[in-house]
């Protein structure tokens, strides 16, 4: 008996990596093992739109096609452990999957505050179709919401807020939200217009206590004062869910680290010819950049990476692997796209349109164009993807 | 052929599709998106990709 393709992790990497086998031609059996409940689903409108209204695993899941019919799905698993040199992983229940080869999807999980007073209620992080539900619920018209974390998703987060009448109050560390990604200029625009909608930033500022006697009621800031809280959400970044694969001869240092092939790496160097990695949790070297691995946590690389994966196990791959990882984000009107890696760039410009209207900010590293991002401007935004090419 | 349906409620004129199926996506001049309701065949393999990448997954093929 041929043991399956083993895919670990059913988001949208596990789900485009089986698509992708498919296409590709693999006939053989497709066992996909996920740790939530769901069948895979888009996860992007969690904190945008499908927040804004009721939130339900039928508004995001992710249409099924006929080529996953014969597709072995164990949803609700976690897989514990794995022993790659005699290929097999455990799961929670203690079933034990052979596989012929494997792939690595499991994601990324967020990271949460470490307080003293952590195990008040109250508490949401914004990741899984859960957390989104039980968000959802908590946040209800002049609610007093505090957004820790001032990256894409905790200002989507509070846009959604403010737009359903929640009183928004972020904190975060940095100088200007998503600033990390867009630069000092168009990071700052996008807190003006935050601002104008009536949220509260808390900046250059972190968490250190939580106050509450069961469930949160205030904030405690490193400035002395505490922000009174109805609704905490911490969207303070990621961990990666690798802790599965400790013990094996693999770089776990950040992600798991890859080729650009996408084979896991061993730690001489050597890579794994039966172990790919795909989505959050590969990091790769891109050379449309340079030769340094990378995770790239943007929603085209699941997709990108599945199908790289399908072409080098079908002996189809052809030429080097270079994606150009892509996002957008959606707050109150304003709708930013980009290409490109934006957080590379030493220099950031603006190249087209009115910062307080629509407009195209260009990334430099070097004096090379590396990233372009708009508010609006779409077509023109496009143009300059052939750059990264 | 293929016959095309692309959620106007959903769609937010991202215009990833354009780059998996030119033929059949395009943005207008007001960076709208506009498409062909029906393609050949041979769009097939592109309209799935134009699926798998847009971003408010509003494009569906309904045969």
């Amino acid at each position: 008996m041929t043991h399956p393709v083993l895919i670990v992790g059913a988001s949208m990497g596990g789900l485009r990596t089986a698509e992708a086998f498919r296409r590709f031609g693999y006939t053989g059996p497709i066992t996909v093992i996920g740790d939530e409940p769901y069948a895979p689903y888009n996860r992007p409108p969690l904190s945008k739109e499908v927040l804004a209204e009721t939130v339900s695993h039928e508004a995001v899941a992710f249409e099924q096609r006929e080529s996953m019919a014969d597709v072995n799905w164990v949803l609700g698993t976690r897989v514990e452990s794995a022993d790659l040199d005699h290929n097999v992983v455990t799961d929670s229940n203690g079933d034990i999957h052979p596989y012929s080869a494997l792939v690595i999807a499991t994601g990324l999980r967020p990271r949460r505050l470490s307080v003293a007073n952590g195990e008040l209620r109250g508490r949401h992080a914004v990741r899984t179709l859960d957390d989104a539900i039980a968000l959802r619920a908590d946040l209800k018209p002049g609610a007093r919401v505090v957004i820790v974390g001032a990256g894409f998703i905790g200002c989507e987060v509070a846009a959604t807020a403010r737009t359903l009448g929640c009183e928004v109050t972020v904190v975060a560390p940095g100088i200007h939200p998503m600033q990390r990604s867009l630069g000092t200029e168009l990071a700052a625009e996008m807190q003006r217009r935050h601002e104008a909608q009536g949220v509260v930033f808390r900046l250059k500022t972190t968490v250190t206590d939580l106050v509450g006697e069961s469930v949160v009621e205030g904030v405690a800031l490193d400035d002395g004062t505490t922000v009174p809280c109805d609704v905490l959400v911490e969207a303070i970044g990621s961990h990666e869910n690798t802790e599965w694969l400790e013990g094996n001869d693999l770089d776990l240092s950040a992600g798991v680290l890859a080729n650009n092939d996408l084979r896991a790496m061993r730690q001489n160097g050597d890579p794994w010819n039966d172990v790919f990695v795909v989505g959050d949790v590969a990091r790769f070297p891109n050379p449309a950049y340079d030769d340094d691995a990378r995770q790239i946590e943007h929603w085209n690389i699941p997709t990108e990476t599945a199908k790289r994966v399908a072409q080098v196990f079908t002996e189809q791959a052809q030429g080097e692997f270079r994606p150009i990882p892509s996002f957008w984000t959606d707050q109150y009107d304003n709708h930013l796209l980009a290409y490109g890696v934006l957080a590379l760039a030493d220099h950031v410009k603006l190249i087209d349109g009115d910062i307080t209207a629509d407009c195209v900010f260009g990334y430099y590293r070097l004096g090379k164009m590396v990233g372009v991002c708009g508010i609006g401007m779409r077509s023109i935004v496009q143009s300059y993807r052939t750059n990264f090419v | 052929m293929i016959k095309i349906d692309v959620d106007m409620a959903k769609c937010q004129h991202y215009g990833q599709c354009v780059f998996e199926a030119p033929n059949v996506f395009e943005l207008n001049n007001d960076d709208k998106l506009e498409y062909t309701a029906t393609a050949e065949d041979s769009e097939r393999a592109n309209v799935e990709a134009a699926i798998d990448v847009c971003p408010m997954q509003a494009i569906r093929i309904v045969e």
